[in-house]
């Protein structure tokens, strides 16, 4: 009797969970969703319809080469994040748990910054009065100081620093889990460490780096603040424009069949990931 | 690797990752209001209008509310949430699980266009209460994994011991389950905290016209021009996230947080 009841307590503990994620979560995609094929009245508002109009818009060159920047920095990103942060990744695993705190420690500090904060600090690094081409020229190796930002080098930069820390966490998993008689039995065979690490880590991680490479890039993707801060307009990315529609333009129905597009985009993209790496636990 | 590459490696991310926050540091003391870098006289000013100008007090007072607020909201939905998926594996639990960590993963302006529109639908728009749902719902995430991280770390003979001492669901999750993850719980909260009190594009969208946050301020002082008092806060955000997160490595067991399962092996 008590046994019976008590077992239904994790459903009864799932009522309020589901309330909550359908009311605030479910309910808002739903209604995006809907709305992404409304028809757009003129003033700001619109008229329940079922129209494509805002999904062919989309088709438009201007959009199109929009969301074509945005794949291709998106991909740079995660390729140059990638590149730095598995070898870093690697190394940081190797170093006992009590010396990896402080790293991680400082990981997190820096993943959890506001893209805001890493815009303005990026954009203070860059300047001319305060930045390293300021120490540059103070130092003697350039003639006089300049600016680096705005630019595509600056967004670039500005993208990296903010998904660096990202790659790490998500590598951090499957290498701290690497075995370390594996490195060892290579250099018993007689591998330099560097040969070693490209002829047996490398390969052996070709799962979790392509994984890393995709959620690298769906981040990426949804980068707002720093093509604004650190580029000029030609590098806004479709998060730009997407809320630019809403807010500025009062579009909401282009606004959202855009989010819907970039979702879609995204979701295609986690659940290539997660089939890449089912049997390793998740870490977000 | 050998050594001494291993160490110039760890050296040039240590210093790519700092270098701008010590930038910033040395804007944030100059003592005239320009940002110049090495600082010209040291002043601590900024700090000081940062923590008395009206301006930056109510958008520290509106970020303060939303992250205490909304990381509860994100725990009270993750905590019933994991426990239940601890306790049975069913497909619907499995499912939301995958739901509560769906906001997180997609790009954030996708969400925050979701909640723009719903709270305008609901006629209840451009209010506090709305970042505070807003947050809560996308961070839902964090302590989702942490605790369910913490339930998976607890040896299920020590919950048996108690049901054979004759302790019922109910008071085995009282007196056994939830002291053993306390630290999972406060991290989880911790985290949604954190990335609340930095979080742009959600609060911008959903009530950003009239509950300015931290960020929305930092960002619309960028377009008007800089003032290091701008830098003084961008270094009180570094120390808030050395803060919480050095505690966490302090008292908790942050490799293992962060999906490093193996026993250590040396």
């Amino acid at each position: 009797m008590t046994e019976a009841r008590a077992d239904r307590a994790p459903l009864l503990s799932l009522v309020y969970p589901s309330l909550m994620l359908a009311a605030f979560f479910v309910v808002p995609f739903a209604i995006m969703l809907a709305v992404s094929f409304y028809h757009r009245v003129e003033g700001g508002f619109y008229e329940p319809a079922f129209e494509l109009a805002n999904y062919r818009r989309f088709l438009s060159a201007f959009f199109l080469n929009s969301l074509g920047f945005s794949l291709y920095l998106a991909a740079l990103t995660a390729v140059i994040c990638v590149a730095i942060g598995f070898p870093f990744t690697y190394l940081l695993t190797r170093l006992r748990r009590r010396h990896q705190v402080p790293w991680l420690v400082l990981l997190l500090s820096v993943l959890s910054l506001s893209e805001v904060i890493v815009g303005f600090t990026w954009s203070v690094l860059l300047s001319r009065t305060a930045g390293l081409s300021n120490l540059l020229a103070w130092i003697g190796v350039m003639p006089g100081p300049e600016s680096w930002a705005p630019g595509f080098a600056a967004v670039l930069l500005g993208l990296t620093y903010l998904g660096f820390p990202y790659t790490v966490l998500v590598l951090y998993p499957s290498l701290s889990r690497l075995d370390p008689d594996i490195p060892e039995a290579a250099r018993t065979l007689g591998a330099s460490p560097l040969l070693a690490f490209f002829t047996v880590i490398v390969p052996g991680q070709r799962r979790a780096i392509l994984a890393a490479l995709i959620m690298l890039f769906v981040f990426t993707l949804g980068a707002y603040v720093i093509p604004q801060v650190l580029g000029r307009p030609q590098h806004w990315t479709l998060a730009v424009l997407i809320a630019d529609q809403a807010l500025y333009q009062s579009n909401l129905p282009f606004a959202a069949a855009m989010a819907i597009f970039l979702m879609l985009v995204s979701l295609g993209l986690v659940g290539l990931t997660l089939r890449l790496g089912r049997e390793r636990t998740q870490v977000p | 690797m050998s050594r001494l590459l291993r160490t110039a490696f760890l050296a040039a991310a240590f210093l790519f990752l700092g270098a701008p926050l010590v930038i910033v540091a040395g804007v944030s003391v100059n003592a005239k209001k320009r940002l110049l870098f090495p600082p010209e006289g040291f002043s601590l000013g900024w700090y000081r209008e940062m923590l008395t100008d009206a301006a930056w007090l109510k958008p520290i007072g509106n970020s303060l509310v939303i992250a205490t607020l909304g990381a509860l909201v994100a725990l009270s939905i993750a905590l019933p949430l994991a426990y239940a998926l601890w306790r049975r594996r069913i497909l619907y639990a499995r499912a939301l699980y995958a739901l509560g960590i769906a906001p997180f993963i997609l790009p954030p302006v996708i969400s925050a266009l979701g909640f723009l529109i719903f709270w305008s639908w609901t006629g209840h728009g451009g209010r506090i209460e709305n970042d505070i749902l807003s947050h809560g719902v996308f961070l839902v995430t964090l302590p989702l994994v942490t605790v369910s991280l913490g339930l998976e770390s607890i040896d299920r003979a020590v919950v048996e011991a108690a049901a054979t001492l004759g302790a019922d669901h109910r008071t085995a999750l009282r007196t056994v389950v939830l002291p053993l993850i306390v630290p999972y719980i406060l991290s989880g909260y911790a985290f949604a905290f954190v990335l609340s009190m930095n979080e742009y594009i959600i609060a911008y969208m959903v009530a950003g016209f009239t509950v300015e946050t931290l960020p929305i301020k930092i960002f619309n002082s960028l377009r008007y021009g800089y003032t290091p008092v701008m830098a003084a806060v961008a270094v009180g955000f570094v120390a808030l996230a050395a803060l919480v997160f050095g505690l966490i490595g302090r008292f908790g067991d942050l490799p293992r947080l962060l999906g490093a399962w193996a026993p250590e092996k040396r």
